[in-house]
């Protein structure tokens, strides 16, 4: 990671968004991104929870890192990721309870999602604060637009609507909205995306 | 670079790194434990509002036992009997608040929890699929789905999570005959 510092500020922003794409690319933290792809809100929501969590950890995770023994260092880690995904449930449970309806389960496996940890280990136990929360805004802002994208597909393709409005009668190709179709969709969107986007 | 590790600075720093979490877990749990609270009667009272006729006054919880299952409900005066119906559906519980008016016709219905299929079973949150309900006289119209020769219309590749429901109901109906009866039994004292 010795070009890091070299990068501009700005760069470490864009390339979680394109080059080093969490899920285009880098193909980590698939578990949410199949499961929670159904909408295109859902993708949304479930990219910006994620985001939320990845800022803080970094932060805090760069902060704690030169004084945590090397041994211990995962649990550690996990320890405050844990604690922050803990505390992102408790408030979207006080303040957004509809959409906790809706991602619910998925929100504690935030928690395991290898993003988070890759970033802390890979990214913030070794560049500064300020560097760390702006990958963690890179990485978290390019998750949240290929969430946003597959379920963009799965939801235009599968229940006919776009953002909850839907622009045909009846239902859509039924099996982009279940398990098989979040694969079809993740593997032909990453293809196109390597192609066309991410070897510019 | 991370420190050296030895036994006695892994067990501080796990140990701190423990203690400061709780610390902050500690603080948001306070915060939000108002709230939470709040978001969860708000969403009780508006699913009460949904189901039953309109009614002045507060909806009195209860809670009754029928064929070896608890059911929470809300009694509401001169309006009916909200019921908690709990099915197992086609992934997991599927909860459903069955308003019950005082002929004992379903009023409406509302799902409090579910984790149907996203497209699919999920459905049945929408207003295609529940507003057959809607006005239901258990004498008149048969509670299943016609499938298994009823006149409850399923919800396209959904017949489970329709199933699921439609016992729901059914099952919130007996419920409110048990209640009724028992009510009676007590008035004559």
């Amino acid at each position: 990671m010795r070009e890091d510092q070299t990068m501009s500020k700005f760069s470490l922003i864009t390339k979680g968004l394109v080059k080093e794409n969490p899920v285009f690319v880098l193909v980590l933290g698939m578990c949410p991104t199949l499961a929670t792809t159904t909408s295109a809100m859902n993708g949304l929501m479930m990219g910006l929870a994620t985001t939320f969590v990845l800022i803080l950890s970094n932060i805090v995770i760069s902060l704690i890192a030169p004084r945590v023994p090397d041994k211990v260092r995962i649990p550690v880690y996990i320890v405050v990721i844990a604690t922050f995904v803990t505390v992102l449930q408790l408030l979207m449970q006080a303040y957004l309870p509809s959409v906790y309806e809706t991602l619910g389960l998925f929100i504690p496996l935030i928690v395991v999602n290898c993003i988070v940890l890759g970033r802390a280990e890979a990214f913030a136990n070794k560049n500064t604060m300020g560097d760390s929360a702006l990958d963690g805004i890179g990485i978290g802002l390019g998750f949240t637009l290929a969430l946003t994208v597959i379920g963009l597909v799965r939801e235009i393709l599968g229940s006919g609507s776009i953002f909850g409005l839907k622009f045909i009668e009846g239902d859509g190709i039924l099996a982009f909205v279940m398990a098989p179709g979040a694969f079809i969709a993740l593997g032909y969107l990453m293809v196109l995306f390597n192609k066309f986007v991410a070897k510019k | 670079m991370a420190a050296k590790s030895t036994l006695l600075n892994m067990v501080v720093c796990l140990s701190a790194v423990c203690l400061a979490c709780s610390a902050v877990l500690a603080v948001a749990n306070a915060v939000t434990l108002e709230p939470i609270a709040q978001a969860q009667v708000a969403k009780t009272n508006a699913s009460i509002a949904q189901v039953l006729p309109e009614f002045s006054g507060d909806a009195v919880k209860g809670s009754i036992e029928y064929a070896g299952v608890n059911y929470d409900y809300y009694k509401a005066e001169g309006a009916g009997y909200a019921i908690v119906s709990n099915v197992t559906g086609f992934s997991g519980t599927l909860s459903v608040m069955v308003g019950v008016d005082l002929n004992g016709n379903v009023h409406n219905t509302a799902v409090l929890a579910q984790s149907e299929t996203p497209g699919l079973g999920a459905k049945c949150t929408e207003e295609g699929f529940a507003a057959q309900f809607r006005g239901w006289d258990p004498a008149v119209k048969v509670l299943a789905v016609k499938k298994d020769g009823g006149d409850v219309d399923a919800i396209t590749a959904s017949t489970i999570t329709s199933r699921a429901y439609t016992l729901a109901i059914a099952n919130a109906l007996a419920v409110v005959k048990e209640i009724t009866a028992n009510e009676g039994g007590s008035d004559n004292e």
